[in-house]
């Protein structure tokens, strides 16, 4: 194979009554985000570059949660976390706890471009990000209206709501929500579905590189911090691959999923699609989630125990596909 | 196959010269918490508990970079972080930015068991410890005029301290300097496993000397710091910035399953090949009772034990007979 790949995910876990409009609207932006990708691949930028833009478009979109469009912490504001890492010299760059920084993945990559350090959060993060000058808004901008409905949906329900999928209508829902069999964290997919957003690249040099945006679980305690940020567990990249996972944060951390997919290529020598079934079939035991991947040699793949991932896909002979279901 | 338990209170360029006003403490400190922990042990506690009861008993020591003694931030304030994990269940929980909290690992032990999260931080994370009626103190009980005086050097050299090296005293002689002067310590943690193979780990710290603050390291990133499963149970310190990218703690457990190395095979592996030199040491015992304690540094407080007698208090390289 060789030359360039792309994968990008708007969250593992979707619901099966997803109205088509809504389908809809996921796929033309998702091929929009491709489309950006690829463009910059044609025009030979690095994975890193190529990474933070795409997942920086996603953020500014409000359709999923990340950036605009996040979930809502209990307390009704908006905290994002990302993460950034380039494959090339496994540099790593996170951040958690922002609340008005317009695009958490650049900030992410400033920090490990221009701080001695690989992770910043909270204040220490929003006062960097005053420092190095990137684009502020008030935490209001990040809200929006659907998301105050999922928040107090949540709290009536009083439990964590794992991303959010508004409900078509309020009561007949609710009993969709009862019929429902397949649940994530604890709750019926037709109410609620995470999110999270990502992208991995191989660019024609075969450098990787690997980045996640997200809000977070709807309703979460306000201080908490999912697998997003965490360099091994939402995202990673190395020499051989550059992984981006979405699902259920908790499962995500204690599988150390990114690092997983390339510890069995590195040590057990599986390509990468092999490597993809055999996390997401042994190391998720009851959790949900799903991942994109890219290796060194130009190959793409993703991988999902949940119904359902929004993720598109395209590598430099042609090939290009935006999906949703298996 | 029986229980074995091993802790260090960080890895770095720890100079042979170190004074033995220094020395001493550190390695009384190191004594009594193996004792803590080989009789908790024996006394059927489960590694998990285990591997709390130590951590928080160096935490407790101001010696060490953890808890009380914890070394300051760019703003001389204290930002403590930890992690625990069960190798059994996988279940962990991490806690950062805490600035009040007497036992930032049993705080971590609370998001795990106590909340639907893995990791909580800053305040939310203290809000939860006073929701937990967990004990907290004014942040001033943490800092120490040691760690003053660190961060008073780090700052005129302009630099981040991966350490806390001993305030330089006039007459004192570094034996092995570094390019930049630090000797790179802190981080303490424990590693426990019963003779039933059940694992567990745990790491706190206060961070580097200087940092930003809001700045979190590898401690409470489970698979970096700290990482436990049915086969091994690993606490790393040193380089926080290194040890994040190389995985250190999930790449030992890694090894041994998809290599089919040993415990002590794979520790090796990881200090030498996955990290640059100077930046890490880590303790580890696998399911079978068997401990190792690696690092790539010029030393590293540690101690271990095992249940067939063998016991080990050490700073630099064992001489081997």
């Amino acid at each position: 194979m060789g030359g360039w790949a792309i994968a990008v995910h708007g969250g593992a876990g979707v619901d099966p009554n997803l109205p088509p409009h809504r389908q809809e609207e996921a796929k033309k932006l998702l091929t929009r985000c491709l489309n950006l990708g690829i463009s910059a691949l044609r025009s030979n930028h690095s994975a890193i570059d190529v990474v933070e833009q795409v997942v920086s478009e996603l953020e500014t979109d409000p359709l999923f949660n990340s950036g605009r469009g996040s979930a809502l912490a209990a307390n009704g504001t908006v905290e994002m976390e990302a993460s950034i890492m380039d494959g090339n010299g496994r540099r790593c760059g996170a951040v958690s706890g922002l609340t008005t920084v317009k695009n958490p993945v650049s900030l992410a990559r400033l920090v490990m471009d221009k701080s001695p350090h690989s992770y910043l959060a909270f204040s220490g993060a929003e006062d960097f990000a005053r420092q190095q000058g990137v684009e502020l808004v008030e935490n209001e901008y990040f809200i929006t209206e659907e998301n105050v409905g999922m928040l107090k949906l949540a709290k009536e329900a009083n439990t964590i709501v794992f991303d959010y999928r508004i409900p078509a209508v309020g009561s007949d829902t609710c009993s969709a929500v009862a019929e429902s069999r397949f649940q994530m964290n604890g709750l019926p997919i037709s109410v609620y579905a995470p999110e999270t957003v990502g992208c991995v690249v191989v660019d024609s040099q075969g450098r990787c590189a690997a980045a996640t945006s997200t809000g977070g679980l709807m309703n979460k305690m306000n201080g908490r911090i999912g697998d997003s940020p965490l360099i091994g567990a939402g995202t990673y990249a190395c020499n051989l691959c550059g992984v981006s996972c979405t699902g259920e944060g908790e499962a995500i951390i204690r599988g150390t999923l990114a690092r997983e997919v390339a510890a069995v290529m590195e040590y057990k020598g599986l390509g990468l699609q092999e490597a993809v079934d055999f996390v997401i079939k042994e190391r998720l035991d009851e959790g949900f989630a799903g991942l994109i991947a890219v290796s060194n040699k130009g190959d793409v793949a993703c991988g999902f125990n949940t119904t359902g991932m929004f993720r598109g896909c395209a590598t430099e002979d042609g090939f290009m596909e935006v999906n949703i279901w298996e | 196959m029986g229980w074995a338990i091993a802790l260090h209170g960080g890895a770095g360029d720890i100079p042979v010269s170190l004074a033995a006003e220094r020395r001493k403490p550190r390695e009384a400190a190191l004594r009594h918490c193996l004792k803590v922990g080989v009789n908790a042990l024996k006394a059927q506690k489960s590694p998990l508990d285990v591997v709390e009861l130590v951590v928080r008993e160096l935490e407790n020591n101001p010696h060490y970079n953890a808890g009380r003694g914890s070394v300051l931030t760019r703003e001389g304030t204290i930002e403590m972080e930890a992690s625990i994990m069960d190798g059994n269940t996988k279940r962990c929980g991490a806690v950062s930015g805490l600035t009040t909290v007497v036992n930032p690992i049993s705080l971590a032990r609370l998001v795990m068991e106590k909340t639907p999260h893995i990791y909580l931080a800053f305040d939310g994370a203290e809000r939860f410890a006073r929701e937990q009626g967990i004990e907290t103190v004014d942040s001033s009980h943490f800092i120490t005029q040691e760690n003053i005086e660190r961060l008073k050097q780090a700052k005129e050299a302009n630099r981040v301290q991966i350490d806390y090296t001993p305030p330089i005293q006039k007459d004192e002689k570094k034996e092995t300097p570094t390019a930049n002067g630090d000797s790179q310590l802190g981080t303490v943690g424990c590693v426990a496993v019963d003779s039933h193979g059940n694992l567990a780990s745990a790491t706190s710290t206060g961070g580097l000397v200087n940092k930003m603050v809001g700045r979190i390291g590898d401690t409470p990133i489970i698979g970096a710091g700290t990482y436990a499963n049915n086969l091994c149970a690993v606490s790393a310190t040193g380089k926080g910035e290194a040890i994040m990218r190389g995985t250190v703690a999930r790449d030992v457990a890694a090894l041994m399953e998809f290599k089919g190395l040993s415990l002590k095979e794979a520790a090796a592996y990881v200090v030498e090949e996955c990290v640059p030199r100077g930046n890490v040491g880590l303790v580890a015992v696998s399911a079978k009772g068997e401990v190792t304690m690696a690092y790539n540094t010029t030393g590293m407080f540690r101690a271990c034990a095992t249940e067939d007698g063998h016991s080990e208090i050490a700073i630099w390289p064992s001489v081997q007979n």
